[in-house]
């Protein structure tokens, strides 16, 4: 969209922009092609009329070879030559103005003469005026771009609280805490000892997960601690059908990630994979330093041929959407479900936290 | 004489499946016949097993409760106990006709509650009509995503989107998928109630098709025409189905 073409108060404010300066060519016309006032312009008012839409076009010229991603030389010879051939044709329209009246009419007999005298003149505003369009439009692209730049952090920061919302009501499962329960209900007459071991997992897992809605990050150590106490109840209630592998690497563990990262791919697939699995399933788990980024990867395996449960999707849209509103590009998250198996690879930026 | 009962559980969690043994425990006229880890034993043993009272959990790992039901042929024989973490099930229960619906975890009371309502069920056949249970096999609002088929004790899983053409036999559906041919109990009606109407299109009395299997679509005689499907397959095209299926395929004219 052109910022001025595109605006019909805009345009009229650049062309009456355009009036003063074609005063001025008049007057340069008179002084340096000795052309009287009438000729003058005869001569200057559709000249600069005919100028002033050309510049328009510099616009996308100027979109095309945005500051910082031009090589220098590149970006000066494009808008030199730009301004030479352009100056040149305005020139070359002033000769051909000049023959057609002075053909046309005996008021502007010997004009076809007098132009001649003015086109160093001609040329050199022409060129002077076109940069100038240039560097006008150059200022309205970097507002322009500032602009959108505050629009999307606007955005970003609007879904960061939205997912921290929803990260809030989503943080501890209902189901998972009446399939807890009834397991510790189960447990008490059989096993009182194990019943209040899951208490008490259970309570840690739920006192971890308190205050964390208001955290922007915290240290993987923590989050792993929970993703632990989620686990180890959900042992409880599959026992020997759910394996849990845990790949950690210690220097990971200095590193902050958002809260509640981890903990809904977890439950994911605990969900989709050991709870529709007959023999049972398991869960990897690995985090992993590489150079300046965290790697977080869950690994289950599944079967493709169970019925889907309520709740596909949105634990998984809500880790995206999180990531993405705080790290932008810097962040990836690879899904992969190929054959039995589903994976969620996470990539992130290693940060430290604030001191 | 008291009457004895006869019970199974249908349940894929070990613990779970203790609450149940336990609470039973205190009911000496219920006597467990028998326990089912997954959808796929159920529909296997349930049958033989002949219970009077069905304690059936919805998720489970290959089947779920509702697809379980859904293939048991002696249905009408048992009164059905849903048990299950999930409150949002409850409509789809009561429209199978189940006779309670217990929320884990659930007190012994309300326990005992269910169980006595299943007894006087017991003896009444009631079964759910065939429609319902279909319909109630997937969340409401939704088309099918799948088709459970019980093929003698094997079950198998049709994905619809592999779903080529189903034809009506008697009181069976044929359903043709992967190149194989697999009978359903049911009508194609209530099939065909539960297939998304934007992706198969009934043609015939006897014949519903995925349409973008049809390959082309050629005259027969004065008043009917031949599908003919990728596939090879042909099928016939009632009147009807034909401006159908026109109305469809060629939607400008």
């Amino acid at each position: 969209m052109h910022p001025i073409l595109g605006n019909l108060r805009r345009l009229a404010l650049y062309l009456l922009a355009w009036i003063p300066l074609t005063v001025l060519v008049s007057g340069l016309l008179t002084y340096t092609g000795g052309m009287n006032w009438v000729s003058a312009l005869t001569m200057s008012v559709p000249l600069c009329l005919v100028y002033a839409f050309d510049c328009l076009g510099a616009w996308y010229l100027c979109k095309a070879m945005p500051t910082e991603r031009s090589a220098f030389v590149r970006f000066l010879t494009t808008h030199l030559v730009a301004a030479i051939v352009n100056s040149a044709v305005w020139v070359l329209m002033a000769k051909g103005l000049a023959d057609l009246l002075a053909t046309v009419s005996l008021t502007f007999s010997g004009l076809d003469q007098q132009v001649k005298h003015v086109y160093p003149m001609l040329f050199t505003t022409g060129f002077l005026l076109y940069l100038l369009a240039v560097a006008l439009y150059y200022v309205m692209l970097s507002q322009l771009q500032s602009q959108q730049a505050e629009q999307r952090e606007a955005k970003a920061n609007l879904l960061a609280r939205d997912s921290e919302l929803k990260a809030l009501k989503a943080q501890v499962n209902p189901h998972f805490l009446f399939n807890s329960l009834n397991s510790i209900s189960a447990l008490t007459s059989v096993d009182a000892k194990r019943a209040r071991e899951m208490c008490i997992l259970l309570a840690d897992f739920l006192r971890s997960t308190l205050g964390l809605g208001e955290k922007t990050a915290i240290p993987i150590n923590e989050e792993l601690q929970l993703v632990r106490a989620f686990l180890a109840v959900e042992k409880v209630r599959f026992g020997h059908r759910l394996i849990v592998q845990e790949y950690v690497d210690p220097q990971a563990l200095e590193f902050v990630v958002p809260p509640l990262l981890l903990q809904p791919l977890v439950e994911n697939a605990v969900n989709h994979g050991v709870s529709n699995l007959v023999e049972g399933g398991w869960i990897k788990l690995e985090i992993k330093h590489i150079g300046n980024e965290l790697s977080l990867l869950v690994e289950n395996n599944f079967d493709r041929e169970s019925p889907s449960r309520p709740g596909t999707g949105t634990g998984l849209k809500n880790v995206r959407q999180r990531i993405e509103a705080r790290y932008g590009p810097r962040a990836t998250l690879v899904l992969d479900n190929a054959g039995d198996i589903f994976r969620v690879e996470i990539s992130l930026p290693a940060e430290k936290a604030a001191a | 004489m008291t009457q004895k009962f006869r019970a199974v559980i249908v349940e894929d969690e070990e613990l779970a499946r203790g609450v149940l043994r336990e609470l039973l425990a205190a009911h000496a006229e219920v006597e467990i016949v028998g326990e089912c880890a997954n959808g796929f034993e159920a529909v296997k043993h349930v049958p033989e097993l002949k219970p009077d009272i069905l304690f059936l959990d919805i998720q489970m790992p290959k089947l779920d409760g509702f697809e379980v039901l859904e293939l048991l042929s002696n249905k009408e024989e048992m009164a059905v106990i849903f048990v299950t973490a999930y409150n949002e099930h409850a409509l789809r229960a009561f429209e199978v006709h189940a006779v309670d619906y217990l929320l884990k975890p659930f007190a012994d009371a309300r326990f005992a509650e269910a169980l006595e309502r299943a007894k006087q069920r017991v003896g009444k056949k009631q079964a759910a009509p065939a429609a319902e249970l279909a319909a109630a096999s997937r969340p409401q609002g939704q088309y099918a995503e799948r088709i459970a088929v019980k093929d003698g004790v094997r079950v198998h899983i049709i994905p619809v989107a592999k779903l080529e053409f189903a034809e009506a036999e008697d009181d069976y559906v044929s359903l043709a998928s992967d190149g194989k041919k697999y009978l359903k109990q049911g009508t194609i009606s209530n099939l065909e109630a539960s297939l998304d109407p934007k992706d198969f299109l009934r043609i015939h009395r006897s014949y519903l098709v995925r349409l973008e299997c049809v390959a082309k679509l050629e005259p027969l005689s004065k008043d009917s025409h031949v599908a003919t499907l990728h596939s090879g397959a042909r099928l016939p095209v009632s009147k009807s189905g034909y401006a159908k299926l026109k109305a469809v395929l060629e939607p400008e004219k």
